[in-house]
């Protein structure tokens, strides 16, 4: 008998079980001032792999997430402690040069946030930023970060219009394809889709998918459909902790945890 | 269990579960009735079971559609998208559970005059019983979500291939005691082969049940004892 289990444990992304880790987290605790935001949090998140991080809100993915490029460290009365290795480095380390961090660990927001200035320059903007390269070769960084943004096509004879005339989900693939251009490792998707429209939003999911091969991808997402369709793994987030993190298909097909169990099939009360 | 924060999507998984419960009482009265057709000979009861098979085949289609709807309007996950799976699985087993007792009743109406070999018919009405009593059980395990139950149906269905090759052998030898014999005994062979197919529909629902509780099928191999296909009991004759 084809059991649907036994379906969906056929699919592609089972290959990914075996990928090694890439960012490793240990006994990750945040504060927001007394705020005890996250509570010793340990998992990794696999090479080339998208794992994605649901919860209800205020759970703590997004925190978790801004731990990764550090972003926290803009305001003065938030900090991390314990271990995030990229690499075998501790990121949380103060000898880890920011600048740099965030160039290795690209992020894009829930809404688009393109700068007001041209579609080339928005992408050309992290290029610039860490290296001085001539303009040919930027010409070249350029093109081939919208192409896998998958935008290409469509703003290849308006690249010196402004970012701030494209639609919402260009815009979004625009952000995508500025965080490509610097060349990162890892790529941290918050909500990307959440202010998109359907058409948009598949084409994003779809962008993902090929993102996948060349980067890791951490996305946090509301739409538990959108985390099942396109991570190889999740975790659930609950006030603060990961009550429960694996493969994909078996934490939305067959949760462990009755708290996952009541999440996933909308029954949190 | 805990219900839904959308309580129309409880609505609509409990209206699925009852129109299984009603399907399923359908289907065990059908064979109940066509067995007691059969022993009887009673030709209006025989006639009332094929008459009541659209009504199953109604609710099939019907469960089958709401099915599809809530998998589009909800994207059910975990135990609320198996059980949209199970409630198409299950209401596809009842419904071929009905066309097999219907056609047991149309044999009914064939034989109703002629050889008359009680012994045989009552070899019939036990493997009937035991198939009434699996089909009751994993319809009762699927009401309550026993997996215990539905294993010991799946474990059972063993007894049910073992009186069918028992009778397989004896209405062979009927058929060649006597040639005017044939047509009774291939159409009460067939009965039987009904019923033991519908002992494997239950056994395909408790495989369902398995799937609806724990997540994924049952492993191993079911139990079968079938042996009318084996290649000695007919040389041996």
């Amino acid at each position: 008998m084809t059991t649907l289990s036994a379906t969906v444990q056929a699919r592609p992304d089972r290959e990914g079980a075996t990928a090694p880790a890439r960012i490793a987290v240990r006994d990750l605790d945040f504060y927001y001032g007394d705020f005890h935001s996250l509570k010793s949090i340990s998992m990794d998140f696999r090479d080339r792999q998208v794992t994605a991080l649901i919860g209800p809100s205020g759970c703590g993915k997004s925190t978790l997430l801004r731990c990764f490029n550090r972003i926290y460290s803009l305001y003065p009365d938030q900090r991390a402690t314990g271990e995030i290795n990229l690499d075998g480095r501790n990121i949380l380390s103060p000898s880890v040069d920011v600048n740099e961090l965030r160039s290795r660990v690209g992020m894009v927001f829930q809404k688009p946030t393109p700068f007001p200035m041209s579609i080339y320059d928005n992408v050309a903007f992290g290029v610039r930023l860490y290296e001085k390269l001539p303009k040919a070769e930027v010409d070249v960084r350029v093109e081939s970060a919208l192409r896998k943004a998958a935008l290409w096509g469509e703003v290849k004879d308006k690249l010196k219009g402004s970012g701030m005339g494209l639609s919402g989900g260009q815009q979004q693939r625009l952000c995508i394809a500025r965080t490509v251009a610097q060349g990162p490792e890892v790529i941290l998707l918050d909500e990307p889709t959440s202010a998109l429209d359907p058409i948009s939003t598949g084409k994003v999911e779809e962008l993902i998918e090929q993102l996948r091969s060349e980067f890791t991808i951490a996305i946090v997402t509301h739409n538990m459909q959108q985390a099942a369709r396109i991570s190889q793994y999740t975790a659930f987030m609950y006030l603060g902790e990961v009550v429960e993190f694996g493969p994909t298909n078996g934490l939305f097909m067959n949760p462990a945890k009755k708290q996952t169990h009541d999440y996933v099939t909308g029954r949190f009360g | 269990m805990a219900t839904h924060i959308v309580s129309s999507f409880d609505t609509e998984l409990n209206d699925l579960r009852s129109s299984i419960a009603e399907m399923g009482g359908i289907a065990e009265a059908m064979l109940a009735d066509a067995m007691t057709a059969l022993v009887r000979r009673d030709a209006p009861l025989a006639q009332s079971v094929i008459a009541v098979d659209t009504r199953l085949d109604a609710l099939q289609r019907d469960v089958e559609e709401r099915a599809i709807l809530t998998i589009a309007r909800r994207q059910p996950l975990a135990i609320d998208l198996r059980e949209v799976v199970s409630a198409i699985r299950i209401s596809g087993d009842l419904e071929r559970v009905g066309d097999l007792a219907k056609n047991c009743a149309k044999r009914v109406l064939a034989i109703s005059a002629g050889f008359q070999a009680e012994k045989i018919v009552l070899g019939v009405q036990n493997i009937a019983d035991l198939v009434t009593e699996q089909l009751k059980d994993v319809l009762d395990a699927y009401a309550q979500h026993d997996l215990e139950r539905a294993l010991d149906v799946w474990g059972r269905d063993g007894s049910v291939d073992a009186l069918y090759t028992s009778l397989f052998r004896e209405l062979l030898t009927y058929m060649m005691e006597d040639p005017r014999n044939i047509s009774f005994c291939a159409h009460l062979l067939f009965v039987a082969k009904n019923v033991e197919r519908i002992g494997d529909h239950s056994t395909n629902i408790a495989e369902t049940i398995h799937y609806l509780v724990k997540g994924q099928g049952i492993q191993s191999e079911r139990p079968k004892d079938d042996r009318s296909t084996a290649p000695d009991l007919v040389s041996a004759m």
